[in-house]
């Protein structure tokens, strides 16, 4: 704690302001933008679905996992079959 | 053609009234036609702080009603011919502005006016988005301080989604104002400095306003900055901003602090 109150002593405080302020952003930023994404992807997948195949929007699940390298998107669709005859 | 500018923020006590007085007052000055509008239904200060508190009579909710025409409710600046200012309501509730009664207000201001400049409450709830859904522009007042950045990033993801003309698949134009600015303390590394929150907002800046006594002075006397003490170093600040709104290129400085600055490194060096 003392070597970290000599360092901001030194440098000011406004640098840790700006570390947190990027981190925190682009953090909210994500969650924003990524449930905002995946409402819009569940609508267009559904109305595009229901051109050729009876799906309701309760039988589409969006789920995302970003990493830092590599990010997965995931579309699961339900769709019921009619028994067979 | 007329332009609708949004004065917003998020965060409250940033600077969003005194800079839409101060904007409109400078735009005007220059001879645009300007309407200043108080979208903060419940805690208006607009009137106030341009000096017109004893006029009002109608207001925003009484035109959205259709209590009161337009031209009823505007008040026109005793200073300047063509400033003029729609009074937000005192007593009604928000709830009393609909979407579509703002949408006529700012429609009928379109044919008469060259700049429609819009008072955002603070907060993301429905007067903000209200008062920012018909922009075509906006004015982000930030602080240079964590919570308003902060509140400046949400308020930029609103404007991104929620405006008419995002949801048309536009680009909103937006416009960072930094405002009480202390360049001694940013260069002290006490007090986020402008690269520090451009970087960071990644937004175009309008303005840099330097912390200044002259702000309160000028809402104490119940007038624009720009008409209060036009060669205080705000008032020089909000003029330059106003010039880069209607498209010209004025250089970023930060005014009257520049040559103190200067003074104390030669002390220094002394």
């Amino acid at each position: 704690m003392t070597l970290f109150n000599l360092f901001s002593r030194r440098q000011g405080s406004a640098p840790l302001a700006r570390d947190r302020l990027q981190i925190l952003l682009s953090h909210e930023r994500s969650v924003c933008s990524k449930s905002d994404l995946i409402g819009v992807l569940r609508e267009e997948v559904v109305t595009v679905l229901c051109k050729h195949v009876p799906v309701g929007q309760d039988n589409v699940t969006i789920r995302m996992d970003r990493g830092a390298t590599l990010s997965m998107l995931e579309i699961e669709v339900l769709i019921h079959t009619p028994p067979a005859r | 053609m007329a332009k609708v500018l949004v004065v917003t923020s998020g965060k409250g006590g940033v600077g969003k009234t005194t800079s839409t007085a101060a904007l409109g007052a400078a735009l005007a000055q220059t001879g645009q036609k300007v309407a200043v509008i108080d979208f903060d239904v419940g805690l208006r200060n607009l009137d106030l702080v341009m000096g017109a508190e004893r006029r009002v009579v109608f207001d925003l909710i009484n035109v959205v009603q259709g209590v009161a025409k337009v031209s009823q409710a505007l008040i026109r600046d005793k200073r300047l011919e063509t400033l003029w200012l729609l009074p937000a309501s005192q007593t009604r509730d928000k709830d009393a502005l609909t979407e579509s009664g703002v949408a006529d207000v700012i429609k009928e201001l379109r044919n008469t006016f060259d700049w429609i400049i819009c008072d955002s409450p603070a907060g993301i709830e429905r007067g903000a988005t209200l008062a920012m859904r018909f922009a075509d522009a906006a004015v982000i007042v930030t602080n240079p301080e964590v919570s308003s950045v902060r509140d400046s990033d949400r308020i930029i993801g609103l404007l991104d989604a929620k405006t008419e003309k995002a949801e048309k698949g536009e680009q909103i134009e937006k416009h960072m104002l930094i405002t009480r600015y202390d360049p001694q303390r940013a260069k002290r590394g006490e007090m986020l400095n402008i690269e520090d929150v451009l970087d960071i907002l990644s937004t175009p800046l309008l303005g840099i306003i330097p912390e200044s006594q002259e702000v309160l002075r000028a809402s104490n006397i119940g007038a624009p900055i720009t008409l209060c003490n036009a060669a205080s170093a705000p008032a020089r600040a909000y003029l330059d901003a106003a010039r880069r709104l209607r498209g010209g290129v004025v250089p970023m400085t930060i005014h009257g602090e520049r040559k103190r600055l200067l003074v104390k490194l030669f002390r220094r060096a002394a």
